[in-house]
Formats: structure tokens, C-alpha cells, sequence
């Protein structure tokens, strides 16, 4: 029956043609998006996580409260103990104590007197005793000019920053805060190179200094703002962060203690489980948007080629052949046509979404004016997920473009067929 | 005839709110001749009650007017020798760690003075409330067993950095005993409390302030003066940028 149906269609030029090309078009955009998306999706949890997030994160409940203003006064104290028993409990993460500040970055002239002035976001990481900590940041890819630092009392700075306020390496900066107590603290920095992260929120402004100049610069001494955890296979693992951050909490947090430490899930933090969901959706939505205007625009190439096939269709009526059963043929003569375009979509999408992801494309452009946590360097990522959804909507679209389309055949009078087919 | 009553009757309607102004901005004018001296010198301890921890730190004062200020802090060890310098509309921080004089300015102004539910901005105020405020008596009220009138003050400017205060003043001693002070949108930022009122170079002056932010968790800062001097000789080289890294 099928090769029958095959035999017919690839008789007829005009049955698939145009059919293969426009679902063929349609996957291959729907595979490139969706591994488009997904490729945005983990460049923002990868990036998320390894600047904001971690995998997981502990701080203390108080902090949790205004987890986005980084209240560091509010930190975590005497951590190491603590630290030390979570690594035991937990040997699948690797820790990280790291301290988000903000301070007045301020330069001073000759005189030392102020000369310009102005408001940095800081990161404090562990960069002499930690191998991982200045790779997460990706420090070394981020350099401009300079070096990283090598000693105690040494910072990077946002080359954006540093061309604004004239600083050049070498220059002695002063950083004023306040210390984890509420008091004034002032301390000198030697900028010793300049980064540049490619992430519009950090580039505006930036310092990263070493863990333990600003715990002496904050009054932190064995405190840490924050402690992220990362899965040592380095991939985000949903299911084991819930069941990990549901074992932290129930051993360690007492929600009558706001100082004592609760553990959040990537997820958890901010609004990033409601961008992670938003992705998702925009993935759900966009396939379902490609399902119907491919079966729009499927329906009416139905439509037309029920005009152009109405007389064979009339003769195969007219010869005892039931509308069911005409009916059924179309839509098989759909289905072979979906899956060949679908294929063919699938082949094609899933070229253009290896060669973006060998090569990557270049989003340096938009992340100027992002808040948005994301490389610079998009990869494309293709799985088994983007070429199913991509591969059904097509085979669907066909089918119900089809269907809709040979709805026509049961319109047709039995009676009057004989007449029609006489004119 | 008729007009002239039509006249009478205006200008004894109009009589108990003229009245009731001036009333107002007389008592204004009674708290700032109370409150701003010439020149001051106080010994004073600032108590942070955060939502971690207190902390006490010790200063040694000086003023001249509202335009000029100047204080060392003396306790604890971490805070010892920091200094702070208002000069009119600027104002300098230093810091002995770095030996760095900073200016506050911009954004930082509004930022918390060494942790405490003060804000640099706070510092600031020039004027006397008169200048900055319009007046109106909103009634009377015991407050901490003092009577008092309820003011109701409305910054006659957009510089001023509380849009509305409501201030009990003691009406024997002309004296704030409490205030609220409020944004343009209405919202409640700071309160502050004044208490153990002593008679001070012929001034009635409060030696104990709590100040509370409104929009913070901590539990308010206490502000004690355990001297003062008013209205004394300051030599003019205290206020001056020297002072600071001497």
C-alpha cells in the first residue's frame, strides 16, 4: 500500500515539492532555534553559576532574605569548620567561599588628594590557595592588560573602569566600604591588570581581589558572604541539587537562627529558576507556533492540490473508491511527505547547529548592553531533545495541514460526479 | 455697610490661622536657637545596635554653626584616628590605615555613617529647620509625660533630603523630643527619639538621640553626649583640610 502511495507521489512532482521544501525549511530553522536556545540556556547556567550562583550555595538565612543586594554584613562567620564538615558529607562538590562587595573605588592625585572616584561591584576569591577559583572566573581569558594578581594587596579592574577614571597598571587605588560590623574601612590596592568579562553588568565597573585581602579590607576574617558548591563533573544536576540542598537544610538550617546557613539551589536564587522556566516555555511555544503556521500554510498547499488532484479524485470516487478511503491515502501521502521533510530538515539544522557549535557565533555585541549572564562565545548545543520536538512539529504540520485539506473530499456530491467530470 | 461687615467678617476668620502659623514657625524658630549654637564641643558615644552586634564608638566633636563640622573618633582600635571634615557642602573621610582623605560625595552620601542608621546625607543639613521648612501646628500631645505640640513640617525646597517631618516639641523647653521623618511619597524613613533633656549654656539641649532607620533591620543607634561645650572659641584651623592627617 505504501510503496503504492511512494510510487504515486514520486510520480507527480507537484504532490511533494513544494510540501518537502516548506517542512524541510521550517525543521531545520526549528532544530537550529532550539539548539540555539539550549546552547543560551547552558551558557547562562554555566556563566550564572560560575560568577553568581554556584550549583549550589550556602549563606546564612538573613542574607537569603536580600540574596540580590549581597548583604555582606550579614555573611557567614567562622566558616572553615563548617566548610570542612560539608566536604566530608558532600565529597560529589567541590566549595568555593567567595564575598560579593560594593565599594568607592577611589583614585588620588599627587597630592592624595581624591582625583576621581567611583562605585565598583567587587569580587573577593580565593586566588592564591584555590586552582579552580580564578579558571571559574575565567580570569586569564579575560585579561587585557597586565597580570593577574601574584601577592597580597593586588586587584584587576574592569578595563572599562580603568579607561574611565585613567588608571593605569600599577597605580595604587583606594577601596572605602564598610566592614561586616557597619564600620568605615579603607584599603590600598595596587590595580595590577585589567579584565574584561563580556558581561555588560560586571564590565560597567569591576574588582577582583583575593579572598583574604578583603576579609582584612571587610573585618571578615574566617567569614565568607556566600560558600557556591559546584558538581565536580562540572554539568548542573538538577535532581541531586534538590536532594543535596534537602539534606543541607535539614541538618544545618534552623529557621529560628537567621545567621544559621541555608543551602539554595541554582534555581533557587533570584530569578533565575523563572528565566530557566521562560526558556523552557519559549522552547514549548515556539515549537508550538511552528506547528501552526506550518499547517496553515500546509492546509492551503492541501487546498490547492485538491483543486489541481479534484478530477482524479472524482474518477476514483466514480470508480466505487470509498471517501474514507481516499481520505486515508492523503493523508499517508502526508505523513511519507513530513518524514521526508522532516528528514531532510533534520540533516540540515542539524549541520548548520554542529558547525555554530564547533565554531560558536560571536554575541559580544549584545552582551554589551545585557544584564543577562552569558559568553561572549555562543556554542549551539544539539541533542536528541531539539531533533524530536523539531522532527514532530514538522510530521504534524503536514498531517493536519492535510487533514484539514481533504476534509473537501467528503463535499463531494456521488451523484453529480459523472456531470463534473463531463465539463 | 454690608461690605464693611463682609470685610470684618474675613479678617476675623482669617485671624486664628494667621495666628496659628506664626504660632508654628514661632516654635520652629524657638527649637533651632535651641539646638544649633554657635559652635559646639562634645564628647559623644555612638552605640550601633545591628541586627549582629553593638558597637560603641567614642569621637571627640566640634562645630561651628551647621556649616562646619569635625570629629575624630577615638574608640575602638579599628575606628581610632578616623577622622571626618564637613566644610559647607563638601565632606572629607580620613583614614589613618591608608592615611587617605576621601570625599563623600554623590551616591555615598546617602550611604550609612559607620554603620549606623545616620546617613552621610544626614550630616549635611545646612540650614536651620525654618529655612528648609513650613510650619503647621497640627495639635498637642503627653509625650514621655512632657506636653508637647505636634508639628508638621514641609521642606520649602527640593534639596532638602526629608520631604515631611513630624516633630513632638516639648513646649516648656522648646526642645524635639521625638520626630518622623518621611520621603515625598509618604513613606516613613527615620524616626528619632530625644531624651534626657539638660539645661546647657542657657539652652535646653537633648544629650541622648535614638535614631532609627525606618528601611533597616537593625535595631536603631544610640547617640549619647557625655560633654558639651556651646558657644566657645574654636580655633579655625580645626575646621580646615589640615586637620585631618595631623
Amino acid at each position: 500500500m505504501f510503496s503504492f502511495i511512494i510510487k504515486g507521489i514520486m510520480r507527480d512532482r507537484h504532490r511533494w515539492l513544494f510540501p518537502i521544501l516548506i517542512v524541510m525549511s521550517a525543521v531545520s530553522i526549528l532544530v537550529f532555534g532550539f539548539s540555539f536556545l539550549e546552547g543560551y540556556k547552558q551558557s547562562y547556567i554555566r556563566q550564572t553559576a560560575r560568577f553568581n550562583t554556584g550549583h549550589l550555595k550556602v549563606v546564612s538565612r538573613a542574607y537569603a532574605e536580600m540574596l540580590d543586594l549581597k548583604p555582606y554584613d550579614l555573611a557567614l562567620l567562622d566558616v572553615s569548620e563548617e566548610l570542612e564538615e560539608y566536604r566530608l558529607r558532600y565529597p560529589q562538590l567541590e566549595w568555593a567561599e567567595r564575598i560579593n562587595f560594593g565599594a568607592l573605588l577611589d583614585v588620588p592625585d599627587a597630592e592624595g588628594n581624591t582625583r576621581v572616584q567611583g562605585e565598583v561591584v567587587g569580587f573577593a576569591i580565593d586566588l592564591f590557595n584555590s586552582e579552580k577559583e580564578a579558571g571559574r572566573l575565567q580570569l586569564a581569558q579575560a585579561l587585557r592588560n597586565g597580570e593577574l594578581p601574584q601577592r597580597s594587596g593586588e586587584l584587576l579592574l574592569s578595563s572599562l573602569a580603568a579607561d574611565k577614571m585613567q588608571i593605569a597598571i600599577g597605580d595604587t587605588i583606594t577601596l572605602m566600604g564598610s566592614t561586616v560590623f557597619g564600620a568605615m574601612s579603607m584599603q590600598n590596592f595596587r590595580v595590577c591588570g585589567t579584565v574584561e568579562f563580556g558581561i555588560g553588568s560586571l564590565d560597567q565597573g569591576a574588582v577582583v581581589a583575593d579572598l583574604n585581602d578583603i576579609r582584612q579590607f571587610l573585618d571578615m576574617q574566617d567569614a565568607a558572604g556566600e560558600i557556591l558548591a559546584f558538581f565536580k563533573s562540572g554539568e548542573y544536576e538538577r535532581k541531586e541539587a534538590r536532594l543535596i540542598s534537602t539534606d543541607f537544610n535539614a541538618n544545618y538550617s534552623d529557621a529560628a537562627d537567621e545567621f544559621s546557613p541555608l543551602m539554595l539551589r541554582l534555581q533557587d536564587q533570584g530569578n533565575i529558576g523563572y528565566i530557566l522556566n521562560m526558556l523552557d516555555a519559549s522552547l514549548f511555544w515556539m515549537s508550538a507556533g511552528f506547528i501552526l503556521i506550518l499547517a496553515i500554510v500546509l492546509w492551503n498547499s492541501g487546498l490547492l492540490n485538491g483543486i489541481r488532484r479534484y478530477g482524479e479524485f472524482g474518477v476514483r470516487l466514480a470508480v466505487g473508491e470509498s471517501k474514507r478511503h481516499i481520505y486515508l491515502a492523503v493523508l499517508a501521502e502526508a505523513l511519507i511527505i513530513g518524514i521526508a521533510g522532516s528528514c531532510l530538515g533534520v540533516l540540515i539544522g542539524s549541520g548548520i547547529s554542529l558547525y555554530f557549535n564547533n565554531t560558536g557565533m560571536d554575541m559580544t555585541v549584545y552582551n554589551r548592553s545585557s544584564s543577562m549572564l552569558s559568553e561572549n562565545i555562543l556554542y549551539t548545543s544539539l541533542n536528541a531533545y531539539s531533533i524530536i520536538v523539531s522532527f514532530i512539529p514538522g510530521v504534524l504540520s503536514t498531517l493536519l495541514g492535510a487533514a484539514l485539506a481533504g476534509t473537501a473530499i467528503f463535499k463531494r456530491d456521488t451523484s453529480q460526479l459523472f456531470k463534473e467530470l463531463e465539463t | 455697610m454690608k461690605r464693611y461687615m463682609v470685610y470684618i467678617l474675613i479678617l476675623i476668620l482669617s485671624v486664628p490661622l494667621w495666628a496659628e502659623k506664626a504660632t508654628a514657625e514661632e516654635i520652629l524658630k524657638a527649637v533651632d536657637k535651641n539646638m544649633i549654637s554657635t559652635t559646639s564641643k562634645a564628647r559623644s558615644r555612638m552605640i550601633v545596635h545591628s541586627r549582629r552586634a553593638s558597637r560603641t564608638m567614642e569621637a571627640i566633636s566640634y562645630s561651628r554653626g551647621n556649616s562646619k563640622f569635625y570629629s575624630e573618633y577615638l574608640a575602638p582600635p579599628r575606628e581610632k584616628g578616623t577622622k571626618m571634615l564637613k566644610l559647607e557642602d563638601d565632606l572629607w573621610i580620613y583614614d589613618p590605615g591608608t592615611d587617605r582623605s576621601i570625599q563623600i560625595s554623590g551616591n555615598m552620601l546617602k550611604q550609612s555613617v559607620m554603620g549606623s542608621d545616620l546617613s552621610y546625607e544626614d550630616m549635611m543639613e545646612e540650614s536651620t529647620l525654618l529655612e528648609d521648612y513650613s510650619a503647621t501646628l497640627k495639635g498637642e500631645i503627653n509625650y514621655d509625660k512632657r506636653p508637647c505640640w505636634i508639628l508638621e513640617l514641609i521642606a520649602r525646597r527640593d534639596k532638602v533630603t526629608y520631604y515631611k517631618r513630624m516633630a513632638y516639641i516639648d513646649k516648656e523647653r522648646k526642645a524635639p523630643l521625638y520626630e518622623e521623618w518621611y520621603a515625598k511619597s509618604g513613606k516613613l524613613l527615620k524616626t528619632v527619639k530625644y531624651w534626657d533633656v539638660q539645661r546647657v549654656g542657657g539652652r535646653w539641649y537633648p544629650m541622648a538621640f535614638e535614631f532609627k532607620d525606618a528601611l533597616k533591620k537593625g535595631k536603631g543607634t544610640q547617640y549619647f553626649i557625655d560633654e558639651i561645650e556651646l558657644d566657645i572659641a574654636i580655633p579655625d584651623h580645626i575646621f580646615s583640610k589640615a586637620m585631618l592627617r595631623k
